[in-house]
């Protein structure tokens, strides 16, 4: 019934906690206080790359009637929006380059390429999510209000179409991230402030519609001029080029927090919370996965989900050695660390996304210790004061080791029942 | 139901995103919580800032040009056209004013002039007198300063110059005196100030100025000198030597060609201050003329006294070059909110969010922990310590308020 007690889970004293933020803390004022010229140049170059290759995009489009020329220009104008929305846009709104005091580049100006407005995405996404992360009933990104991602939601009938939520929400992703604050279940159920809804209705549909307007209309409209594309051509390769960018988009975000490992939490989480205890649920929260420069790079460095989760707001292109340190800080409290290569953890929601179109009969695991959540409920059959430090190595045994100690007890008891079976 | 006046204070009368529902709705969590229920329809509130949208220097002069602007942004949304064509040029963007430096001319050991080419959007009808903003990147960082223009004001004109004295505690000053290079890229912006001189100038005109404090005043003689309106102009000028003066050599050419200009130079550590309670010695009709004084506090403070002792006070015109400085640490200071008019005074440790809501404003907020960036305004005036980690913050950044506090007296744009 996903955790309740994060301390408790996380195996982890009062004392503990409080190193651990003061730990976290340090490294946070180490890349504070390193941030410079360097950090500075790379986003500024990342703009203009993203810009000129966006530009790129649409000349190719304008300027070669031959298929292989359509293709050239649609991907490359659907990875200049994918670094637009992810590299840029994200990390720009989520404040990482304010230090810079450029008014161009700042969280409070920036406008991203795409249908949703960056006022509501600093609402929906900076604030609920990153505060209430993974609390069911508080960060809409728990399966946004159509997937069933974890079993701690009651199954209905309409969760069967789960996959084809997923697909369809993927393909629309722009869209699910846009529509999110207008909250349209609660509209539909009249539980809404009807003069809120409107004033954020208005904000949408101007933004969605300038959005619209580009794509679907002026560019198709300017490069119809040339004698290389029709206004349909570019019309289609923008559609595709959005496509694209939808669909990666909604699996990198996904790989940050449906893989198996991901914990979810409940509400008296956050009565009284530390920053350690913050920090811990962050960390326990989010997955990351593996990827070289390139991968990084084209993730917005979200494949860093459990940095960008514990410092929303440093600059992206340190998380991967401040990744380094948390590791290490991980290792120390025995915390686990969720990461694993991009197609196993995308697989993995797909695969949670599937089990969970069933109803809870058909699953196997209780919802204290299933893939997708837990609870510290799964370590009631471990002795008490199994969190340790073990004088002799001065190894902690913590969450990890509890979680693989449980893990085995399992595997053990499947086997004696498969066992005797398998005698006769 | 303490809470519940508190609520009110926080969540009532906004537009948008915060309603008259939801102070009831976070009741109802914080009941729902106590009853350990898990699930619950009720919302944390927030006051969202609207995004700050791009605006162009110099838009509603051409119509010509703002139609093509409008229809070229058509194609650049949610960018301006200006976002693409200043990475071939940083120039072409009028989005935020920029110029490039030409020539960094030396003054004297310790001042420099900067002779800069505006970009688009810049207007050069200032008047003579006034200065500008200064942005530098320095170390990744845009740093801003005020300085005082020395040019004069031509229709047509392509360039603008400044003059800096580097100071020995003046990061910037000393980092432009020495260390632009001809070719960098600066923000600017817009000329502004009342230490202005009229056209037509008045018959007879006084300048007080010492060290420099010359640099506004050499704007308005270069633009004397174009109009032809030196008819009698009477300007004592300090410096601590000789070779401290700026523009030293242009002042004497000016008093040699013109004889309605006299320049009374005065080193002060061998000849002591100007003692301005006897400039009836040296100018006998100086009630009667037109005053323009700029240099240290001290010498404007004695220059307020004696002409507010003379009755004379309105022919007065001063400049001063205040230099805002952090406070000690931990002190706090005054706060105010430039928008609302509303003044409180706080200690160090206080939330400059906290401040502002106890005086009962509509601050931007969200997380309250420094995360989501939505509380995030505009520092006008003075210094704020963030209080996760003590930095300082200058006039002229952005600041989440949640996690900032005054340091020293200061102005935010609330």
């Amino acid at each position: 019934m996903a955790i309740t007690d994060v301390p408790a889970f996380a195996h982890l004293t009062e004392a503990d906690i409080d190193n651990l933020a003061v730990e976290l803390d340090a490294i946070r004022l180490d890349i504070e206080d390193s941030r410079g010229e360097r950090d500075s140049r790379y986003i500024r170059h990342t703009i203009a790359a993203q810009r000129a290759l966006e530009v790129a995009g649409r000349l190719m489009l304008a300027a070669g009637s031959r298929r292989s020329a359509w293709w050239a220009g649609t991907l490359t104008l659907g990875v200049a929006k994918i670094i637009e929305n992810m590299e840029i846009g994200h990390n720009v709104m989520h404040g990482q380059w304010d230090w810079m005091n450029d008014p161009e580049i700042h969280s409070s100006t920036w406008e991203w390429d795409m249908s949703g407005a960056s006022k509501h995405w600093r609402f929906t996404h900076n604030f609920m999510h990153h505060k209430y992360t993974n609390i069911l009933g508080m960060d809409d990104d728990v399966g946004y209000g159509l997937l069933r991602v974890t079993r701690d939601e009651k199954w209905k009938p309409f969760n069967l179409g789960n996959l084809l939520y997923n697909t369809v929400l993927a393909l629309g992703f722009e869209w699910g991230v846009g529509l999110q604050h207008l909250e349209l279940g609660r509209m539909f159920k009249g539980r809404d402030d009807r003069d809120a809804t409107m004033v954020r209705m208005r904000e949408f549909s101007a933004k969605a519609g300038r959005q619209l307007a580009k794509d679907y209309v002026a560019w198709p409209a300017v490069t119809a001029l040339s004698p290389g594309a029709t206004f349909k051509s570019t019309l289609k390769a923008n559609a595709v080029a959005n496509v694209i960018r939808n669909v990666w988009a909604n699996a990198v975000i996904f790989c940050g927090h449906f893989p198996d490992g991901a914990e979810k939490f409940t509400k008296t989480d956050m009565a009284g919370e530390t920053k350690g205890e913050w920090y811990l649920r962050q960390m326990l929260g989010s997955a990351n996965f593996e990827g070289g420069p390139a991968l990084r790079f084209m993730s917005g460095n979200l494949c860093h989900q459990i940095e960008h989760h514990l410092y929303p707001d440093l600059p992206s292109n340190r998380l991967h050695e401040i990744s380094v340190r948390v590791r290490q800080v991980c290792d120390k409290y025995d915390l686990p660390y969720t990461t694993g290569s991009f197609l196993v953890q995308y697989g993995k929601t797909w695969r949670t996304i599937a089990k969970l179109s069933l109803p809870d009969k058909y699953l196997r695991d209780t919802v204290d210790d299933a893939p997708e959540t837990r609870s510290e409920r799964m370590f009631s059959e471990l002795e008490p004061g199994f969190g340790y430090t073990d004088p002799a190595t001065g190894r902690r045994r913590g969450l990890r080791t509890a979680i693989a100690t449980v893990r085995g007890w399992r595997r053990g008891k499947r086997v004696e029942k498969r066992a005797p079976r398998l005698a006769a | 139901m303490t809470l519940l006046p508190w609520l009110k204070r926080r969540t009532y009368g906004t537009v948008g995103y915060v309603s008259r529902t939801t102070g009831a709705a976070i009741l109802k969590l914080g009941q729902e919580l106590s009853l350990g229920k898990k699930y619950s329809s009720s919302r944390p509130s927030a006051v969202l800032a609207d995004t700050v949208r791009p605006t162009v220097a110099g838009s509603g002069k051409h119509p010509g040009w703002d139609a093509a602007r409008a229809i070229a942004e058509r194609i650049t949304t949610p960018l301006l056209p200006d976002d693409y064509l200043k990475l071939a040029n940083p120039l072409w963007s009028a989005r935020e004013l920029r110029g490039r430096v030409l020539e960094v001319r030396r003054e004297t050991v310790d001042s420099a002039t900067l002779v800069i080419k505006p970009g688009w959007g810049f207007s050069f009808d200032y008047q003579p007198g006034q200065y500008i903003g200064i942005g530098v990147l320095v170390d990744g960082r845009w740093r801003w300063r005020s300085y005082s223009l020395t040019s004069s004001p031509i229709k047509g004109a392509r360039i603008i110059t400044i003059t800096v004295k580097a100071m020995p505690e003046g990061f910037l000053s000393s980092h432009l005196v020495g260390g632009v290079a001809p070719g960098t890229v600066v923000r600017l912006a817009a000329p502004q100030g009342n230490f202005v001189m009229p056209d037509p100038a008045p018959a007879s005109v006084l300048f007080i100025t010492a060290g420099s404090g010359i640099t506004p005043v050499m704007s308005m003689l270069r633009t004397l000198t174009r109009r032809d309106q030196i008819t009698d102009v009477v300007h004592f000028h300090s410096a601590p030597t000789e070779s401290d003066v700026m523009f030293a050599s242009e002042l004497a050419d000016l008093e040699r060609s013109h004889d309605g200009y006299r320049l009374r130079l005065r080193s002060t550590r061998t000849e002591g201050r100007l003692d301005l309670s006897r400039l009836g010695d040296e100018v006998p009709d100086w009630r009667e003329r037109q005053t323009w004084a700029c240099g240290p506090e001290g010498m404007l403070n004695a220059a307020e006294r004696v002409w507010h002792r003379h009755g004379i006070a309105g022919q007065l015109h001063l400049e001063r070059f205040a230099v805002s400085k952090a406070a000690a640490h931990g002190q706090g200071g005054t706060v105010q909110f430039a928008r609302s008019q509303k003044t409180v005074t706080v200690d160090g440790a206080t939330p400059l969010m906290d401040a502002g809501e106890d005086v009962g404003i509509q601050m931007p907020f969200g997380c309250r922990m420094g995360i989501c960036q939505s509380c995030v305004v505009s520092l006008v005036d003075g210094h704020v310590r963030d209080l996760r980690t003590g930095a300082e913050h200058e006039p002229g950044s952005r600041i989440q308020t949640c996690i900032s506090a005054a340091s020293g007296d200061c102005v935010l744009d609330v």
